[in-house]
């Protein structure tokens, strides 16, 4: 198989592309305010603390900083800023930091440290093989987070669409940006995919696998994403990352 | 002689100038700048992260650490580079002032650390700390249930000052040191007090006025630090 | 987490073709900004950024006893604090190799260079002399501590005074309008090479920085003489070929201009 072969049988594609991403995007439909934590968001009966929101006598008090999202009577604040905490079903991407005889030690980037099991690892593994051939030390995977527990994380392969990680650049954002790097119903890493004709594959802890045809498309992926993270919380985000997307594919 | 004009030429209830200023310490998860007149505290963010050793972990809540420093040549006499006594129970205070706020028990085992340097030196480190530690936190994303905000109060010659100087935490009296410093910290929302320490000679009417016109004073803190975390644009 | 080994192989490939992620070209320096006068009770003080990294010198002077065989010389001290607040990499306690190796390789441009008249620090021969110290706080880390380093360091030299002294004491706080006696055409404008598979940057980015298999730092001077070459150290692991220090030698004479530019702006 040729490299281009290979490129070509995108995996995720044969899921639909929108499987390995779980619909987590949302788009920005107006100015959000910024709040800070304690401040007063609502108050009376008539609205119900949601995510990181708290009741505090007759208020409802933020209790992080970042925007505020108010949907009929349920409160919130979208975070901005933030560790990655591992939450059950999220699929992320983490690099192998140790092989030990029944497993594989993960880093997804959190405080929490995450364990692939040999039973949890696609394909037929025994403990008789060398586990490092499967997964190498220092390689990068998609995983999907089992369970979250005391003082560890327990991770899965055995999803479809998890392919290997070869080639391609990974690129780092702050976890609380993810949604909008996916967008609504993908929207808005699939724009990215279309203009870039990358492979993509955004991770819920805010490593993304990016892999191109040429590394100034993995590279113009990597500005789009860049430029979302950077103005986040702006509306129409969409249509200017097209834009910007545009004007730099328009000799191509 | 009673301290009834302050050196600089401020009121008695007013507070040098103020400055905040977040994420000027982009590789940290939060980070924040502030300033009261000369002394410049910056105040950095890691967490929660991986706490080792083990044997420090909390397995109901996370914790949070604070290493406050300053800078060799923020004071005048050159300050040998390394921990120093003070320091440490500074970072102790710190801590202890800004735990009230914080919701850590969705983080168990992990930590989150602080730390604070001293860039330049002009009385009211620690409280220049402390603001500038709770902005990091909120910065940061850390879940808090309300900014905390210091000021430092003073008790000279018969006056309650706000804000002291380093001249005026020196400030003598017939050869004898005559200004109590009084460190106060604020939920700043909730008004109520997570942070007092005083060393000196107070009398008790002083010190309650103190905590009134530290308590007051606040307010302005709270208006400066909620400007700097929505200036974030 | 440290880079992606892929990532690292991409790098190498777009520097095969001489281009770096970030747009530059492989001797190119992000933009360099320095402040000065930013710690006030400090003799001299500076801020430098180069790209987002960002690091504090200060000057202080002090009065010692000087060396037993430079009876009537002043003497300078460097140190390197790496604040944990600067990155996750760093931890609290006493100093790292990194952080010593850093105040090592500052101090030796400065020395070599005999930027400093030391002789002109003398207060009382084999009894007293004035002790400079320049401490190095990197406040964060975006690649490229050590250049950004040296250059603070150097600028807070230009601009320090000293304090007044009086009746054989300081009076620190107390500042006079006289600098230090620096010989102006000695500054060492300090470089580091990275070797990233078979090729040199400089100014590297911290994905670069990981992505290196080695590096070699060089402090240039330029005067009506011509430049100079007053330290070089280089990191360890990995080796260099003869070739490489050429080039870099060749490159540190041509491109440390833009440090000189950049230092020179300052009054």
């Amino acid at each position: 198989m040729t490299n281009k072969q290979e490129f070509d049988e995108r995996p995720e594609d044969m899921d639909g592309g929108m499987d390995i991403h779980q619909d987590m995007g949302y788009e920005e439909k107006k100015e959000r305010k910024i709040v800070v934590p304690g401040e007063v968001i609502a108050t009376g009966q008539n609205f119900l603390p949601g995510e990181n929101t708290k009741r505090d006598g007759q208020n409802i008090i933020a209790t992080r900083f970042g925007l505020l999202d108010i949907e009929e009577r349920l409160t919130k604040v979208i975070p901005l800023s933030g560790t990655y905490i591992p939450r059950r079903g999220n699929v992320v991407i983490g690099k192998v930091v140790d092989i030990t005889y029944n497993g594989w030690l993960i880093d997804i980037d959190s405080p929490y440290s995450s364990f692939l099991p040999i039973i949890e690892c696609k394909g037929f593994v025994s403990k008789k093989d060398d586990l490092s051939l499967i997964y190498n030390y220092g390689e990068m995977v998609i995983a999907k987070v089992l369970g979250v527990k005391g003082k560890g994380v327990d991770l899965t392969t055995r999803e479809r669409g998890f392919h290997n990680l070869e080639e391609g650049m990974i690129i780092r954002v702050n976890s609380n940006k993810v949604p909008r790097v996916i967008g609504k119903q993908g929207s808005m890493v699939n724009l990215i995919k279309e203009y870039t004709g990358c492979n993509i594959v955004v991770g819920q802890n805010g490593l993304i696998w990016v892999r191109g045809e040429t590394i100034e498309a993995e590279l113009l992926a990597r500005d789009a994403i860049t430029m979302i993270t950077e103005k986040s919380f702006v509306e129409g985000l969409t249509d200017k990352v097209k834009e910007f997307l545009m004007s730099k594919t328009k000799n191509k | 002689m009673a301290y009834t004009k302050r050196f600089d030429g401020r009121k008695a209830d007013e507070m040098r100038e103020i400055e905040a200023k977040v994420g000027v310490v982009p590789r940290a998860d939060g980070s924040a700048m502030f300033r009261f007149g000369d002394t410049v505290a910056i105040a950095a963010v890691y967490g929660p992260r991986h706490l080792h050793p083990q044997f420090l972990q909390n397995p109901r809540t996370g914790i949070i650490r604070c290493h406050y420093d300053m800078i060799s040549f923020s004071v005048t006499d050159r300050k040998r580079p390394g921990p120093a006594r003070r320091s440490q129970e500074i970072s102790d205070v710190t801590a202890r002032s800004l735990e009230p706020v914080l919701l850590l028990s969705q983080f168990p085992n992990t930590v989150i650390d602080v730390f604070i340097n001293i860039v330049q030196a002009d009385a009211g480190t620690r409280c220049a700390g402390i603001n500038a530690a709770s902005l990091a936190l909120a910065h940061a994303g850390i879940p808090m249930t309300d900014l905390v905000g210091a000021i430092s109060v003073g008790a000279l010659g018969g006056s309650v000052v706000v804000d002291l100087t380093k001249e005026e935490e020196d400030y003598e009296e017939d050869g004898e040191k005559a200004a109590t410093d009084i460190p106060m910290a604020f939920t700043l929302r909730d008004k109520k007090v997570s942070l007092l320490q005083l060393d000196g000679r107070v009398k008790p009417e002083h010190l309650k006025e103190a905590l009134e016109v530290g308590r007051k004073a606040s307010e302005k803190i709270y208006e400066i630090q909620k400007t700097a975390l929505r200036g974030l644009k | 987490m440290e880079l992606a080994e892929i990532t690292k192989n991409r790098i190498k490939a777009y520097l095969a073709k001489g281009m770096r992620f970030d747009g530059r070209k492989p001797m190119e320096y992000r933009e360099i900004t320095i402040e000065t006068g930013v710690s006030k009770k400090a003799e001299g003080s500076a801020k430098v950024r180069i790209g987002e990294t960002e690091v504090w010198a200060g000057v202080k002077l002090g009065t010692s006893i000087p060396f037993g065989d430079s009876p009537a010389s002043g003497t300078l001290m460097v140190t390197a604090e790496f604040s944990p607040m600067a990155s996750e990499k760093f931890e609290r306690g006493p100093p790292s190799i990194e952080s010593i190796e850093l105040a090592r390789i500052v101090d030796r441009g400065i020395r070599e260079s005999d930027l400093i008249d030391l002789d002109k620090l003398c207060i009382k021969e084999g009894e007293k002399v004035w002790t400079v110290f320049v401490d190095i706080y990197p406040i964060n880390d975006a690649g490229n501590l050590a250049d950004a380093s040296a250059l603070a360091a150097i600028v807070a030299l230009k601009t320090a005074v000293f304090p007044e002294y009086e009746n054989d004491k300081i009076n620190f706080g107390v500042f006079t309008t006289k600098h230090l006696p620096l010989k102006a055409e000695n500054f060492p404008f300090t470089m580091t090479f990275h070797k990233i598979g078979d090729h040199l940057i400089v100014d590297p980015t911290v994905e670069e920085e990981e992505a290196a298999e080695t590096h070699l730092t060089i402090s240039v001077s330029s005067s009506k003489k011509g430049e100079f070459v007053h330290a070089m150290q280089k990191a360890k692991d990995v080796t260099m070929t003869v070739e490489e220090v050429n080039s870099i030698i060749d490159n540190a004479v041509k491109e440390f201009k833009v440090i000189k530019a950049a230092f020179d702006k300052v009054k």
